[in-house]
Formats: C-alpha cells, structure tokens, sequence
C-alpha cells in the first residue's frame, strides 16, 4: 500500500491491542471468505467487502491495513475502494477496542430511559475517560487495563426496553443506571 | 388460535389482533424448522407455487397491503413496476435494517419467527420472478442474523430454497448481508449501494427506480420485513378476507411499538385503524407515569412530526367523510388519518413524552442522530444537520438567543425537498414541527443577552473583523 494510504489506515496501539491478534490470514479465513464471496453473482465480487470486513474484525477487532490490502487482493479491487468503506461506516473501527466492547444506545426512548447515565457509570467503573470521547472522530474510548471499551451507538431497535447495550456480540435490556456494575461482572476474563 | 399460550407477563392485550406476532413470546415456541412445520408453517409455500405469478400480485395489490417501512406505499403496486418486457434478472431484498428511532418490531419476528420471514420472501420472489434474494440486517443484531442463517440452512436442506423448490420448478437462493451501523441503508437505493459494496449514497429518483434500475442496476424489488410476513398471510386468509382487517384503504394489521413515558410499553399488533391514539395510550399501554401527564408524542418513528397530546385537528374521519374537529386522543392509528394531521404513521414506532421532558433537549437528542447518521452526500443535509445540532447544543446549554430558533426553523426549510433522499425530510421535519408547536417553550429558554456571543473561534474571529477598530 502506498505511503499516503498508509498514513490514513495507520491503527494507534491502544490498551486494548493486546487482546487481540495482529491480522494473518488463515486457511480459515480464506474459506470463510470464499463462502462469502459466492453469495455474490460472478463479476459482482465487490459486494462482499462488508462481509470480508466482518470477518476481520470480528476475528481481529479492526480493520489494519494488511486487511485492507488483503481484501482488496481478494476482490480484485483498488485499496481505497476499501478503505472508503471502512471509513463509512459507524460499524467498522481502525483501532483495537477493549476486550469487551460495550455500545450502549444513545437515541431518545433510551436517553429518556437514562443510557447516558448508564455510560458515566461503566466509564466510572472501568476508570475509563469519557472526556476523550468525541462522536464524530473518536467514538470509542478504552480503559487503561485494556479490558473494557465505551462507545454510543445510535439506535438499537429495541426502544420499548430502555436503555439496551451491546457487550461484543451479546444483547442486554433493561439495563438501567445503577445495574452497570452487574453488567461489568458478567464480562470479567 | 385458541389453544396458542404465551410466556407469563407477555400476552397480547385483549384489543391486539395478531397474525404476524402470533408466535412472539408464544409457550413452546422456538425458531427451529421443525416447530414452524408443525404448525402449519411453509404450506402457503406450497400453494403460492401452484399459482400463477401475476395471480399472486395481483392478489397483494387487492389485499391493499403497504408498506411497513415507512413510505406506506402499496407493495403490489411496488411490485408492478418490474418492466413488463425485462430481460435481466431481478432480485429481491428484504429491508431488514430496522433503524429508525423508536421501531423495534422486526427485532422480534428476526429472533423468534425467521421461518415466517423466509416463507413470505419465497411467495414474494416467485410472484415477481426473482431467483436471488438477500436479507440486508443491520450490523447490530449480530444474534439474528446468526437465527437467520441458521433457518436459512434448515430452508436449503428441506428443500424450500435452491433449486426446483418443493419440485415446482421454480429456483431460489437467500442470503443474508449485513450492514455496518449507518442508518442511511435503510433508504432503499443506500442499502442496494451498501450492498454493491460501496458507499451508502442514495441515488436519485427518478431514474433509478429500484424496480426498474435497482441492485447491479436490474429490476430489485425492496421490501420491509413486516411487509414480506404480511404476504405469506394474505395468501393464506385471500385478498378479500384480509382486506376485511382494518379499515378501507389502510387494510390489514400492523404492528406498533411504543417507548418512552408510559406504564407499559411494548409491541402490539393491532387492526391498522381500528385503535385510537387514546386508547393505544391510555389503555393499552396504562396510561402516563404515576403524577405525569402526556405532553408530545412522536407517532410513527423519530422522523415523523412530533403532535401536541393537546391539540386539534381538522380531517376527514373516517377519511373520505366531511371534515370535523378532533382531539390527539381520538386519531386514529392508520396512514390516512395520520397524514391529513400532518404527520405520518411511517414505521409504527411511538414515542411518548409526559411532561417532565423539556422539548430543548428531545430535539436535540434527535438532532444528534440526524447529523451522525447524514450520509454526507448532498450538502444542505450534510452542512444543515450539524448546523442544527450546533444550535440545539447551545440551547440545552443555555447560550442561545431568540433568533436562533429563527435560523433552527430556516435551516431546516433548507433542506426539506433539497436532498436526493428522503432524510432530508427526516432530520428537517422533527425541527419544523418542534418549532412549529413548542416555540414559546424553545424561546423562553433563551436569552436576548446571548445574542452577542460567539459560539465557535471563527465567529470570534469574524466579529473582531467586522468591528469597527479602536
């Protein structure tokens, strides 16, 4: 990748980084990727670089640059067709996040159900800054022992149960200001 | 019917009607095949495969079913607009990108009754003539799309997708694309964007009407995932007898979700237009917090304007009758009616305020999404919903003037119609109505003195340049 590319995709270490490994590519995850890319009519492979993305980071937490170059190899496409895609979407991330990434909803039933207050509280609790979040540039803030990570996410459709977060893959509900430390207990090692 | 239990703390509410919610929270139920199967499931498959495509159109425009996304609009007419003399494969795509601020419906037939889902697109592909179909699910249910797949494999291994489909000879394939967290893939020409694996940017209309010029620019039916459900039920009941559901023009039953400041929240599906705003409110839902009262409610997903629970309205109600006055309790829950309130019943979603909520801060939260989620594409959307943002910032902050609630309202005629999209209109008119109906509210938290700060370097900077020196 060329130099000025490079610069764009650079992922920072965070405390987080340890928990996750640096991007290899498997025969795994050639052939998940190739299960991916047949989903897809024969010259529309570019229509899997969400998928293949995916599968980066949910093996190796974000996206880094050698994924980049690896994707764009496998779909035959330019690296910054990729790269415009990472950079879109709220849902893909460059830096490594904790080890268990909490996205708590930020959208008005769960704001009015106290989510905000709810993310004071796990940062409290998880000695994380929240000051140094800024949702447009850094959304995800990490604790220093690299275990946790805070993000908002904009609505989770599950307004009726307010306030609702995502920890990793996992969904909770109800989970209301003062429950933050029971929700941190579940996620330990 | 009878004989269906549902979980302690979960039953429907007497007044609910439901066919698409039938097995949520239901005992004994799970998302397997197997279960579906033994309840009847996949048979309406079975039958739509012995009919003639067109007959199976036709069948959904006569039901008068309309969308469940948003729009409202007619799916077999939708359906009708494939070219009649197209040479090129069409495809089909549930809209599973369920994002809309206060909708959380297709969360559960996703989770609890993906076979339900599945049945419906199959009908659906095999009406329109499509032999490939995806699911777009948004990036944040990683658990459903986990169900999805796994019902999907079921489906394969019984034949009910692939090739010669129950040995009707009709083939078709269903996978399943994830998005990446941008609200913008819920508009149907960003998410076939999204899912030719590039940037979200909607395309204009016309010409690209998905229909005609969709996904790898062939014919591509979009569909949400309420909508796809409600065909599997309209060929199961006939067109006529589903169309007995609800009321004339706005047919059927659709689900609502309500959040916010009521006793009881939840989903319920209800006759679309047999239950009053009052009544879903006060009745089902329990009424307000104990000591509050109804102050707003946004009746149909975050975009819809946002309704005084103490004003009147002049409409047709039913529509198509003489005018006459009506309060906020006596709307009825259909599109029409909606409509001629100037706002809509878009997704279903209702959001309740009682009267501890200060409307400053409800715009703002709303204003915060729209510019997070603005796709960035045309420039008075991009520009105007940060610029909009900035300004409720300031007020929830105590730092804004009277005007700046003039310049909120002007912005956001800026953009109303300006954009490619409907967003436009999404993050525009939740600031029009707001000001519209709560501007003394708005004004009074304001402050005449603030009018000569300023807000940001550079506008301290322009007002060092333009005062006179000395």
């Amino acid at each position: 990748m060329s130099d000025v590319l490079n610069n764009l995709v650079a992922s920072p270490q965070t405390p987080g980084t340890k928990h996750y490994a640096p991007f290899a590519v498997t025969d795994e995850i050639n052939a998940q990727a190739d299960k991916r890319i047949a989903q897809y009519p024969d010259d529309r492979k570019r229509s899997a670089v969400l998928p293949l993305l995916h599968i980066v980071q949910h093996e190796f937490g974000f996206i880094s640059s050698d994924s980049i170059d690896w994707i764009a190899g496998k779909l035959d496409i330019e690296q910054i067709k990729v790269l415009e895609v990472v950079t879109f979407y709220p849902g893909l991330r460059q830096t490594a996040p904790g080890k268990f990434h909490i996205r708590v909803c930020r959208t008005l039933s769960c704001a009015m159900g106290g989510s905000y207050e709810l993310v004071e509280k796990l940062c409290e609790l998880t000695k994380t800054d929240l000051s140094k979040m800024d949702p447009h540039h850094h959304p995800i803030v990490v604790s220093p022992c690299g275990q946790y990570s805070v993000e908002f996410a904009e609505c989770l459709a599950s307004c009726g149960t307010a306030p609702v977060c995502l920890v990793n893959d996992d969904f909770h509900e109800g989970v209301a200001p003062d429950m933050a430390g029971d929700l941190l207990n579940k996620y330990k090692d | 019917m009878s004989d269906i239990q549902y979980i302690d703390g979960k039953q429907p509410h007497q007044r609910e009607h439901r066919l698409i919610f039938k097995n949520i929270d239901r005992v004994g139920w799970n998302p397997s095949l197997d279960t579906y199967r033994n309840d009847g499931g996949y048979k309406q498959l079975k039958d739509a495969l012995k009919w003639e495509p067109k007959a199976i159109t036709n069948e959904v425009k006569k039901s008068g079913l309309r969308g469940r996304g948003g729009a409202g609009f007619p799916t077999g007419v939708k359906w009708g607009f494939i070219p009649p003399n197209n040479t090129k494969p069409v495809y089909l795509i549930c809209n599973a990108d369920e994002s809309e601020p206060g909708t959380f419906k297709d969360r559960y037939i996703l989770h609890q009754d993906p076979h339900q889902l599945i049945e419906g697109m199959v009908i659906s592909c095999f009406a329109v003539g499509a032999h490939l179909a995806y699911i777009y699910i948004r990036e944040e249910f990683p658990e459903a799309a986990e169900i999805l797949e796994r019902a999907l494999e079921e489906a394969r291994n019984a034949n009910l997708l692939g090739d010669n489909i129950l040995g009707s000879g009709f083939n078709c394939q269903i996978h399943i694309h994830r998005g990446a967290g941008a609200y913008i893939c819920g508009e149907e020409t960003g998410l076939i964007e999204s899912l030719e694996g590039k940037r979200p940017y909607p395309r204009i209309k016309p010409p690209y009407f998905p229909a005609a010029m969709g996904l790898y620019m062939c014919p591509t039916i979009v569909n949400n995932v309420e909508s796809l459900c409600h065909v599997k039920h309209i060929i199961q009941m006939g067109a006529e007898e589903y169309a007995k559901l609800g009321t004339p023009r706005n047919t059927g039953t659709r689900i609502v979700c309500v959040s916010g400041d009521v006793k009881k929240p939840g989903y319920f599906e209800i006759q679309v237009g047999k239950m009053t705003m009052g009544e879903l409110l006060n009745d089902v839902c329990g009424g307000p917090k104990d000591g509050r009262k109804f102050k707003a409610v946004i009746p149909g997903g975050s975009s819809a304007k946002i309704l005084r629970c103490d004003e009147k309205f002049n409409v047709s109600c039913p529509p198509g009758t003489e005018k006459r006055e009506i309060s906020f309790e006596e709307i009825p829950l259909d599109f029409d009616t909606l409509a001629a309130c100037g706002t809509m019943a878009g997704s279903g979603g209702v959001i309740v305020m009682d009267d501890s909520r200060k409307m400053s801060w409800v715009l703002n939260n709303l204003n915060k999404f729209y510019a997070h989620e603005s796709c960035g594409q045309c420039t008075p959307c991009r520009e105007g919903s940060t610029w909009m943002r900035k300004i409720t910032d300031r007020l929830v902050a105590g730092k804004a003037s009277p005007s700046d609630i003039d310049t909120l309202n002007s912005i956001a005629y800026q953009i109303d119609g300006k954009t490619v999209c409907a967003f436009g209109e999404a993050c525009s008119w939740p600031v029009e109505a707001m000001v519209d109906k709560f501007r003394a509210e708005l004004v009074s938290e304001t402050s005449e003195d603030n009018e000569s700060i300023a807000h940001s370097a550079e506008s301290e900077a322009q007002r060092r340049f333009l005062q006179p020196q000395g």
